[in-house]
């Protein structure tokens, strides 16, 4: 047959197999991956002090007034500037405000001249006081407004019983600010660095209505850098601002967030091939990075992730010896090394974290947190105990619930494994996702959550306060009148040494209760450009801070 | 013609009505809600935010609202992403996962016959054989495999040419979109593939074509005009859908690749239950897919005479 003739001669054929063969042969090359360094950097330039780098999402919201999220902070604080701010170490330094007074009743800020908005207007009073407001607001709605709240009448309005006029926060003149604190606030200057706190001009802001905030250009800037161009979910360009009052110190003149995505082995393979100053690790990537011989740098994110048990009435969780019995098979050590397996995690121990400052050093050395012995035997007597008050034979199976991601999910079954072969309880793995998680946390729909907590400012009370029955996020619904007095004892007393004391005996309270179990301190391991200097790790505000970065030669 | 278009269209109108209905009712029957965030909020706030978009109000009434408002065309505003419409999200995201998605379907399908006609002509041979493991690897493993495997070739030609030849993620020019399009059109390759080898068969072994050859045409035109042409046509036809789902479906390469396509905000809004995202992506993915399902019953008028349109 013709056709046959034609079609099957074999060398017609040969010229699209070989890119098959030799496409598995790349394949079989990837995988084994080469090691070495960077091969091409254009992640940083010397001349021209400009950074690359990728951003793990969108910015969802850059109005300062109603932002939470990571990113939208980490922009908004490279490109925006309050009272106050932190300086490479961490301490309160000047912002806007030149200097301040601050009493148990009364908190004054002076406002320099020379803080610009980026239309070369000065960044006044007014504009604090009107973004305050603004964010107190009900019809705005924001989730962070709770943080103003020490600023007298701020709770009030922002439930919508007094109007935002009323707010005890005023404008003497162009550059003095004056604000009547409702109860003595000694961390009223950390709070001032967050950016619920950043200045708003009115003018701008009511030109811009809904859009405010949309577009490189809905935005005023009066912090170190502006931010140029903005291509949603593609780039973000920020550059030196040329009005900032302390530009000479600021020594990058341009941050370009060429990326944005949530993979980290693309961020990873983006920092190999050259084109991003930094990202982070996690269990996967870490092993490619080991090969590929990069520095590995490790930073504790501050956040501290527990287990949290149901309190609420009918619930077993609620009997204190059932919560002991757990605490004393629990290992954090083991947990932290077997379990998280990645450098850099702290064991768990207290609901404090250890950077959390005290009295004149850290909390946790002048406070030791108290420590459960692992002692199977206790632990089954403890059990028994429970088992008796709650009149049962045996316990019942516990609902424990965890979101979907693959290292919760591990958690969860390594506690359901420690559980049943130490003390014989049976572990209900609940895996859902994020929302469906909340629902079921706030609808107290589980026995024990797998639950965490990162600070919002720079105080002991931003962890301690998380148990009192007040609190919303108290999603176990810990009820203790005493608890509860010693959280009011840390907000409003002046003195440090009662405060901390306060806080030590209510560590203590959270040990003897076993109110939660505390499983690990998280840390991050991350790259980070051999040549890029000077950013700042915060485990409140911005992270990383490339504020005060320089490019090495 | 005309009447069988217009008659489409009606049909198409009530689908995507269906879409719509069925996605809200879904939406609003998964636990959790949009404002439901991290960080627990007071009672009052939440009263305001609710109060804010609407959710105040009792079910049926948020339907209708919805109805009305799609029937304007506008989407609303996204929760996730607060100071941006639906309207713009889409506007300013689709045309960057069709672009991947056309040159994606542009390999695919060349590949696909190609590839097909191939195996059909080397049957049971070495080629055939080759060729049909690859596809089932193709159909097999999952495109996020693709996706990471593609880009670290990348980075190790770059590595290996000591400078970046490729960008191994992000968007603008042709060379970004090279891999991630590969990535992304393997699988549809691979299914086109296989469907064009078992149609290519058969055709070859039809009356027409042993017609043909008597005739003593040349194997090339038999191939192109008689075979090609006949065996092409159940391609066309599956080819419809899968613009539509590789136009979707990109929300791994798009992610991996660190490209501002809308198959992010389409996988994203539903974690996060952004329910104006939520609809306005499926209703529009919705009204996609039927257009070019459309599309293709009218292209098969013109590659087989054969189809009457009525």
């Amino acid at each position: 047959m013709v056709e046959s003739c034609v079609y099957q001669e074999s060398t017609d054929a040969m010229p699209i197999i070989r890119p098959i063969s030799a496409l598995l042969a790349m394949l079989c090359l990837v995988t084994s991956s080469l090691a070495g360094a960077q091969s091409n950097d254009d992640a940083v330039d010397f001349a021209s002090q400009t950074i690359h780098l990728a951003l793990t999402q969108e910015p969802p919201q850059l109005n300062s007034m109603k932002a939470t999220d990571q990113v939208s902070i980490l922009v908004l604080s490279h490109v925006m500037e309050g009272l106050v701010r932190y300086d490479r170490r961490g301490n309160i330094v000047p912002g806007v405000a030149e200097r301040w007074e601050l009493t148990p009743k009364k908190a004054t800020f002076w406002l320099r001249k020379n803080a610009f908005w980026s239309d070369g207007q000065p960044v006044t009073a007014h504009d604090f006081v009107f973004a305050w407001r603004n964010a107190l607001d009900p019809a705005t709605a924001s989730e962070y407004a709770f943080i103003l709240y020490p600023i007298k009448n701020a709770e009030a309005i922002n439930k919508g019983k007094l109007p935002t006029t009323d707010l005890a926060a005023r404008a003497l003149d162009d550059y003095t600010l004056e604000i009547d604190l409702e109860s003595p606030t000694p961390y009223f200057l950390k709070l001032a660095a967050f950016v619920t706190y950043y200045p708003v001009r009115q003018d701008f802001f009511e030109a811009k209505g809904d859009g405010y905030a949309a577009d490189t250009d809905d935005l005023l800037y009066n912090g170190p850098f502006v931010m140029t161009e903005w291509t949603h979910s593609a780039s973000l360009k920020m550059v030196k601002n040329q009005r900032y009052w302390d530009k000479e110190h600021i020594v990058l003149n341009a941050i370009n967030a060429d990326y944005i995505t949530a993979d980290t082995r693309a961020r990873l393979n983006l920092y190999i091939d050259g084109k991003i100053v930094y990202t982070r690790l996690d269990g996967e990537t870490y092993k490619d990075a080991l090969t590929q011989r990069f520095r590995i740098r490790s930073f504790t994110t501050g956040s501290v992730f527990f287990m949290e048990y149901n309190h609420r009435d009918g619930r077993v969780t609620r009997n204190a010896n059932l919560r002991r019995a757990i605490q004393h098979v629990f290992d954090p050590d083991e947990f932290v090394n077997k379990v998280l397996a990645t450098p850099g995690n702290l064991p768990g121990e207290s609901l404090f974290p250890v950077w959390l400052q005290g009295v004149d050093g850290r909390f946790r050395q002048e406070y030791p947190a108290p420590r459960a012995k692992v002692d199977v035997d206790e632990a089954k007597a403890y059990l028994q105990k429970a088992a008796t008050e709650l009149g049962r034979k045996q316990i019942p199976p516990l609902v424990l619930l965890v979101s979907d991601s693959p290292t919760a999910t591990k958690q969860a079954e390594y506690m359901q494994g420690l559980l049943k072969s130490r003390l014989g309880l049976d572990i209900k793995i609940d895996v859902q996702t994020f929302k469906q998680r909340l629902a079921k946390m706030t609808a107290g729909d589980f026995d024990m959550v797998g639950a965490g907590w990162g600070p919002d400012y720079d105080d002991i009370m931003t962890f301690g306060d998380l148990f009192a029955s007040w609190n919303l996020n108290n999603r176990g619904r810990y009820s203790n009148p005493e608890y509860d007095r010693l959280v009011r004892v840390g907000m409003t007393n002046t003195d440090p040494k009662t405060r901390m004391d306060a806080m030590g005996e209510l560590q203590q309270i959270l040990f003897d209760q076993a109110v939660i179990l505390p499983q690990y301190e998280q840390g991050v391991i991350y790259l980070m450009h051999p040549k890029l200097r000077g950013v700042v790790r915060r485990v409140v505000g911005a992270d990383p801070d490339f504020t005060y970065a320089r490019v090495i030669e | 013609m005309l009447y069988y278009i217009l008659k489409r269209l009606a049909a198409g109108v009530i689908t995507v009505w269906f879409i719509a209905t069925a996605t809200f009712i879904a939406m609003h029957s998964v636990p959790g809600d949009p404002l439901m965030n991290d960080k627990a909020v007071s009672a009052e706030i939440r009263k305001n935010l609710e109060r804010k978009y609407g959710l105040d109000r009792p079910v049926h009434e948020q339907y209708f609202l919805f109805l009305g408002n799609m029937l304007k065309g506008d989407f609303g505003i996204s929760f996730t992403q607060q100071n941006r419409k639906v309207n713009d999200i889409i506007r300013d995201h689709f045309p960057v996962s069709a672009t991947l998605g056309v040159l994606a379907i542009l390999i695919a399908s060349t590949g696909g016959v190609l590839w097909g006609a191939l195996t059909a002509i080397y049957r049971n041979r070495l080629p055939d054989i080759i060729i049909m493991f690859l596809v089932i690897l193709g159909i097999s493993v999952p495109s996020f495999v693709f996706a990471a495997l593609g880009q670290l070739l990348l980075v190790n030609i770059n590595k290996l040419v000591g400078y970046s030849l490729i960008p191994v993620a992000g968007w603008g020019t042709i060379w970004h979109m090279l891999m991630p399009s590969l990535v992304l059109g393997l699988g549809t390759m691979a299914l086109l593939t296989r469907l064009m080898r078992s149609s290519m068969l058969e055709v070859v072994n039809e009356d027409y074509i042993k017609t043909a050859r008597a005739k003593g045409l040349s194997p090339t035109r038999i191939f192109f005009r008689h075979q090609l042409r006949n065996a092409i046509l159940p391609v066309v036809t599956v080819l419809g859908p899968q613009i539509a789902a590789i136009t979707t479906g990109g929300f791994v390469v798009e992610l991996v690749f660190a490209i501002p396509g809308l198959g992010r905000y389409f996988v994203q809004a539903v974690q996060q239950l952004d329910y104006t995202v939520i609809m306005g992506t499926t209703v529009f993915y919705g009204a996609f897919l039927v257009f070019m399902v459309i599309v293709v019953d009218i292209l098969y008028g013109f590659i087989d005479p054969r189809v009457r349109l009525q």
